[in-house]
């Protein structure tokens, strides 16, 4: 079986893996980072985001063995012990979530779309950018509004 | 998903070396259709050949007149490109409007046309840019690379290395998207080359193709109004649960006269 090696949140790891492993089951099965969902398993919902070499991608629709020798950033990457990213506590802030199951991939998503656009977004580049993110609860508006004040929180 | 043996080629001679060798190999670039298909089991090689590392296939060169971008090209690369939104801003605004983010950062323009989705957008530029594909083995005009629904004139043991795109004197793709997927309903690609006007109509039918009643009428008149009488074949139009016959090859005209008002 394959070996993989990459650093996650920071951290070398290193598992075994079968060639068709995801990575997102390298994640949730191999390392226990459970943060990371799968929602469809068909690339359409986004749950399962995360950063690789940072940029998003849907862990479902990657091999594990394709993520070897990169860096991997999931939801449980970003907090700083009990305190909060910018971006979660503006989830928090703005009732940016009702069940909770997208929200990892909504924050993550949320970070490449700061990565790419700066700290100011306006709702249309916002809607447009979470087209590959499905929330089957809070009908987008509060997702939105956070996505904005974390923008924005992340300047500071 | 059934198992498979992994491979991540270093060149393109060892990508081709190690699919001679293979019982039944299949390439994979950014994976965005071929996991969805082995997940599904409509595909299942007995060994899987990774093209991101070969560093030949990625990047994007003005080449004279032309842009000429890598088969491992990511659809963001295309869209942020500096190059390609000064030479061809058409074929940088459609590649930011395939799928979402997450798709674009893994999909590339080689596993697009390589796959040749009835609904992708890619085609639909190269025929109308009059592009042509370079593999391992020789070049293909567009015309002559999409040659059925998910066919193309590629060879079992060809790969795709680069796309050559000429500049036109202007250019516009307009697409009708289902909204879930992104992919296009219909979406049509207008260029005004030095051969005359050429479209690329996708999504309309099983096959990516030349409008040849749109150009000839564009080529008379290059106005919106010039598409009014144009007939188009419904018979030959796809139908499904996203949009009848009747209903793509009406989309198939007010694509087309947007783009024609978008070229200015
Ligand atoms: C949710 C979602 C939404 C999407 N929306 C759109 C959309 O709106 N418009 C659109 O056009 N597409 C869309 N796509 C498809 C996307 O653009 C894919 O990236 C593309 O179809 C395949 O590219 P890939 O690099 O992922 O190729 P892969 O999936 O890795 O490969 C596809 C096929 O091409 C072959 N191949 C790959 N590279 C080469 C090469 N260099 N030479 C020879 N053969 C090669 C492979 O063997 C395989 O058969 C969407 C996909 C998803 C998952
Ligand atoms: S689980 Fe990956 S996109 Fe839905
Ligand atoms: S909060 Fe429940 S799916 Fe988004």
């Amino acid at each position: 079986m394959p070996t993989v090696k990459m650093q996650v949140n920071g951290k070398s790891v290193s598992g075994e893996v079968e060639s068709r492993t995801l990575l997102v089951q390298f994640l949730r099965e191999n390392l226990h980072l459970t943060g990371t969902h799968i929602g469809c398993d068909t690339s359409q919902c986004g749950a399962c985001v995360v950063h690789v070499d940072g940029k998003s991608v849907k862990s479902c629709t990657m091999l594990a063995v394709m993520a070897d020798g990169c860096a991997v950033t999931t939801i449980e990457g970003l907090a700083s012990g009990a305190q909060l990213h910018p971006m979660q506590q503006a989830f928090m802030d703005n009732h940016g979530l009702q069940c909770g199951f997208c929200t990892p991939g909504m924050v993550m998503t949320a970070l490449d779309i700061v990565n790419r656009n700066g700290n100011n977004l306006d709702e249309a580049t916002i809607r447009k950018e979470l087209e590959g993110n499905i929330c089957r609860c809070t009908g987008y508006h509060n997702i939105v509004k956070s996505v904005q004040a974390g923008a924005k929180a992340m300047e500071g | 998903m059934y198992e498979f043996t992994y491979h991540k080629a270093e060149s393109i001679e060892a990508a081709i070396a190690t699919l001679q060798q293979s019982d039944d190999a299949k390439f994979v670039a950014g994976g965005q259709t071929m996991l969805p298909t082995m997940k599904h089991r409509l595909a299942s090689p007995s060994d899987l050949i990774d093209l991101g590392g070969i560093a030949a296939l990625r990047g994007i060169e003005v080449n004279g007149d032309a842009l000429v971008i890598g088969a491992m090209t990511t659809h963001a690369t295309v869209a942020a490109s500096a190059e390609v939104k000064k030479l061809i801003p058409a074929l940088a605004g459609l590649a930011g409007n395939i799928g979402d983010p997450a798709v674009r950062n893994r999909g590339t323009l080689g596993g697009s046309i390589a796959n040749n989705d009835p609904a992708a957008d890619y085609p639909a530029a190269l025929i109308a840019l009059g592009a042509s594909v370079k593999t391992n083995m020789r070049e293909i005009a567009a015309d002559d690379f999409f040659t059925g629904m998910f066919e193309t004139a590629l060879a079992e043991n060809e790969l795709i290395v680069s796309v050559r795109f000429p500049k036109p004197q202007a250019a516009a793709y307009m697409k009708f998207e289902n909204p879930a997927s992104r992919y296009a309903v219909v979406g049509v690609f207008v260029a005004k080359t030095k051969d005359g006007i050429r479209v690329g109509v996708t999504g309309a039918t099983p096959c990516a193709h030349r409008g040849l009643r749109l150009e000839a009428a564009l080529n008379k008149d290059f106005s919106p109004a010039a598409i009014d009488s144009v007939e188009l074949p419904v018979e030959k139009m796809n139908s499904d649960i996203h949009a009848s016959a009747e209903y793509r090859a009406h989309l198939v005209k007010v694509m087309t006269k947007r783009a024609v008002t978008a070229c200015g």
